[in-house]
């Protein structure tokens, strides 16, 4: 459970570099009426971006992509921050689980 | 309605499987149903506070407190399991032998079946605060009637105990001569798989930065998806997409376990030093 220490050092050096990347351009997905938009998102490849997902709806969402090996849940009326990559060239799917229909891809050029 | 089961279905299956292995790993230990009964019940009030909680969790650790929440509780798993598999190794062969009388043993498999309970308790838990989360979606956007909604979450999770059910009574069919071993094997890879889940989450998190490459990708063969990836990655911590630094602590997972099974796993036999040298 020592590992545990390692934490708070491995956030503030997180923090270090969320500050040190804050002119990295910001990208968002928008979850609204179960659809999200932009239907893809397109990132550059071989880079770590940080993509803010807002939730606008008043119901939860689990933000799930199998291909970014992500999930998260975002309450209702609330954002998340999901990071990805660095990824190769190609197009990452992702889905809401709570709703399937709601889906949309990630394309990395 | 369908979807309301397909849904559910799908966050039953992990705590289902994990109850049938649990119920069979624990035969013929006393009081074991009340055990695991404990452990549901407490992972389903748990589910409840974190559904409630799950913003301020989310919000919690710079927006990171939701991947460290699952992984300080897939890792207290983990361990539990491991406690267990090494009492087993230790014990396993008196109850075996029907020798459950004996104090020690029982006392020491109450302390294993509080490790299993805590178990079961995290893997409802888990899914459970899902399951509420998804339910009380539906239930605020009016889009299913209560009584499709109710049917259909209760039809899901009659086919998630089906399917502990099934497990279990799959595993009582092996002789009792392999069916520690067996069970052993299958809380190992639990384990191990569990492991490599808080890897994933560490990554996700972005605290784990180092071999976050993807190893090999079989989504093709068999999807993270699909039913049959869902039950693979309960069982044995399958994903269509591993990264290395999963697949190494995973292996590292079952070293572990199986190192820490030989190097405690003797307990001290007097009655039996002799013939065991012999032997």
């Amino acid at each position: 459970m020592k590992k545990f220490l390692i934490y708070p050092a491995a956030i503030s050096s997180l923090l270090l570099f969320s500050a040190a990347t804050a002119h990295a351009e910001d990208y968002v997905i928008t979850l609204k009426d179960h659809q999200f938009s932009p239907k893809e998102l397109h990132i550059p490849a071989g880079q770590k971006i940080k993509v803010t997902v807002k939730n606008m709806d008043s119901t939860p969402a689990e933000f799930e992509s199998h291909d970014l090996n992500r999930e998260k849940i975002i309450s209702a009326n609330s954002e998340a921050i999901i990071f990805v990559g660095p990824v190769d060239a190609g197009s990452y799917h992702y889905f809401d689980e709570f709703h399937p229909d709601a889906q949309g891809s990630i394309v990395a050029k | 309605m369908l979807a309301t089961l397909l849904i559910v279905f799908r966050e039953v299956i992990e705590a289902g499987l994990i109850v049938g292995i649990v119920l069979a790993a624990t035969r013929a230990v006393p009081a074991r149903g009340l055990w695991v009964g404990y452990g549901i019940a407490s992972g389903i009030a748990g589910a409840y506070v974190v559904a409630v909680f799950a913003s301020s969790i989310s919000a919690a650790m710079e927006g990171v407190g939701q991947e460290l929440f699952n992984v300080a509780i897939l890792l207290a798993a983990v361990v539990m399991l491991t406690w267990h598999n090494v009492w087993m190794a230790r014990h396993g062969h008196q109850i075996a032998m029907q020798m459950k009388s004996v104090g020690e043993a029982v006392a020491a498999g109450r302390r294993s079946l509080a490790a299993l309970a805590i178990v079961v308790g995290i893997a409802v838990l888990r899914e459970g605060s899902e399951i509420v989360l998804f339910l009380y979606g539906i239930a605020l956007s009016g889009s299913d009637t209560a009584v499709t909604m109710a049917t259909g979450g209760l039809l899901g999770l009659i086919l998630g105990v089906a399917l502990g059910a099934v497990t279990y009574f799959g595993l009582l069919r092996i002789s009792n001569r392999y069916l520690f071993t067996v069970t052993g094997w299958l809380i190992a890879l639990l384990a191990a798989g569990m492991a490599s889940q808080a890897v994933a989450f560490l990554e996700q998190a972005q605290i784990v930065t180092s071999f976050t490459q993807i190893v090999w990708d079989t989504s093709g063969f068999i999807s993270d998806g699909s039913m049959m990836g869902k039950v693979l990655h309960t069982l044995i911590g399958y994903t269509a997409r591993p990264t290395g630094m999963q697949f190494i602590v995973y292996l590292a997972t079952l070293a572990g376990i199986f190192t820490l099974m030989r190097l405690f796993g003797h307990a001290p036999q007097r009655h039996k030093t002799v013939t065991s040298i012999t032997t």
